[in-house]
C-alpha cells in the first residue's frame, strides 16, 4: 500500500509539474525515482531512457509505466500511468468546457515562462551526470570523442536517436568475445 | 462504433510517433482533423495551445481531451489507452530482458555505449529550453532563474516540486 501511495505521489508531482511537454518531465522523473525514492540507480535509469527512446510513443508515459511495473507489477504500472496523465487531462477538460474563450487563459503563460529555465537547468545537470558517468567508464578522452561523434550524427546529420540507440543496442549485444577480451586485456595492464 | 475509431486515431500516432509525445502531434492532427473530421484545424490548434501551457505529457492530454469530446468519459479512457499501452508493453518486455541480464558483460557494455548518447540528447534539450527561455523572458530573468533554482535544487537539495511551485508564483506575479 505504501509503495502504491509513493508511486502515486511521485508521478502525480511529475505530471503536474512537467511544464513544457513530456520531455520536460525526464529530469523530474529522474529526481523522484533515483534520488528521492531510490527505486533504481542512474545506470538503469539511463538504460531505460535509451530503450524508451528507441520505441515510438510518448516518453513521459512509458517511463512511469515501466517504473511502476518494476516497483509494483501491473497494478503499479496502471497507478503510475494514471497518476501522470489523469490529473492534467481532467484539468484540460475542465478548463476547455468552462472557459468560453482560450484568451482568458493567457495569464498562465507568464507563470509557466518562469518554469522553462528551471527545467532547462535540471536537464543540464542531468546531462552533466550522464557525461560524468560515461567518463567514469570510458575515460574523459574517449567520452569527449564519443560526445562529438554522437553530436554530429544526431544534430548535424539529423539521424533519429531511436536509430542510433538501436544500432548501439545491436552492436553491444551482438559483438561478443572480442570486446570482452579487450576488457580483460585492459584489466591485465592495470 | 465510435470507440474503435478513437482507438485507431490514437493508436496510429502512438505507434508511429518516434521521438516522444511532441513528435506525434502532427500525426494526431492528421487523424483527428483530416481523417475523422472531429474538429477543424482552428479548434485543434486552440486545444493544442492550451494543452501546451498546462503541465504533463502533451500526447496524452490531447488523446484524453479529444476522446472525451468525441466519446465521453469512456472515449477519454480509450484515447489514453491507445496512446500509452502499445509502446509501454514493448518497453516493459524489453526492459525486463535488460534487467534479467543486467550482470552480463554485454548489457554492461550497452550501458556504457548508451550514456554519451543520452548525454547529448539531454544536452540538446537543455539548450532548447534555455533558448526558449531567452527568447521568452530575456537573458537576465533566465540567468536569475537558472542560478537560483540550481542553488536550491542541486546545492540545498530542496525538492524540485517546491522550486517549480515557487517559479510558478514568481512568474505569475512578475512575468
Amino acid at each position: 500500500m505504501r509503495k502504491h501511495w509513493n508511486l502515486f505521489v511521485a508521478f502525480f508531482r511529475v505530471g503536474m509539474l512537467g511544464f513544457g511537454g513530456g520531455p520536460a518531465s525526464i529530469p523530474l522523473i529522474q529526481k523522484e525515482v533515483v534520488d528521492h525514492y531510490k527505486w533504481m540507480d542512474n545506470e538503469e535509469f539511463g538504460d531505460i531512457l535509451a530503450l524508451a527512446n528507441t520505441l515510438p510513443g510518448p516518453i513521459a508515459t512509458k517511463l512511469p509505466g515501466y517504473i511502476g511495473y518494476r516497483v509494483a507489477r501491473t497494478l503499479g504500472m496502471i497507478n503510475a500511468v494514471l497518476a501522470t496523465t489523469v490529473p492534467t487531462i481532467l484539468l484540460m477538460i475542465v478548463l476547455l468546457t468552462s472557459l468560453s474563450q482560450i484568451r482568458e487563459f493567457d495569464w498562465v503563460q507568464g507563470m509557466t515562462a518562469a518554469v522553462v529555465p528551471v527545467v532547462g537547468m535540471m536537464m543540464a545537470v542531468l546531462t552533466w551526470q550522464f557525461a560524468e558517468k560515461a567518463a567514469a567508464g570510458l575515460g574523459w578522452i574517449k567520452t569527449c570523442i564519443f560526445l562529438v561523434i554522437f553530436f554530429i550524427i544526431l544534430q548535424m546529420l539529423q539521424v533519429h536517436p531511436g536509430i542510433v540507440i538501436g544500432v548501439l543496442l545491436i552492436l553491444a549485444l551482438s559483438l561478443p568475445a572480442r570486446k570482452r577480451n579487450k576488457g580483460n586485456k585492459e584489466g591485465d595492464h592495470l | 462504433m465510435i470507440y474503435i475509431d478513437i482507438f485507431i486515431a490514437f493508436f496510429i500516432p502512438g505507434i508511429l510517433g518516434y521521438g516522444g509525445g511532441p513528435a506525434s502531434i502532427p500525426l494526431i492532427e492528421n487523424e483527428v482533423v483530416i481523417r475523422y473530421g472531429w474538429m477543424t484545424v482552428q479548434e485543434f490548434s486552440e486545444i493544442l495551445a492550451l494543452g501546451n501551457s498546462l503541465p504533463g505529457p502533451i500526447a496524452t492530454k490531447m488523446a484524453g481531451y479529444i476522446g472525451y469530446e468525441v466519446g465521453g468519459v469512456f472515449g477519454a479512457i480509450v484515447g489514453l489507452f491507445a496512446t500509452v499501452a502499445p509502446s509501454l508493453i514493448l518497453l516493459i518486455f524489453l526492459g525486463g530482458l535488460l534487467l534479467k541480464y543486467k550482470d552480463s558483460p554485454k548489457v554492461k557494455r550497452l550501458t556504457l555505449f548508451v550514456q554519451p548518447v543520452i548525454a547529448i540528447l539531454l544536452g540538446v534539450m537543455a539548450w532548447r529550453f534555455f533558448s526558449e527561455s531567452y527568447e521568452g523572458i530575456g537573458i537576465w530573468q533566465t540567468v536569475l532563474l537558472v542560478g537560483v533554482s540550481f542553488l536550491l535544487i542541486e546545492r540545498l537539495k530542496i525538492h524540485p516540486a517546491l522550486v517549480i511551485a515557487g517559479a510558478l508564483i514568481y512568474g505569475g506575479f512578475l512575468l
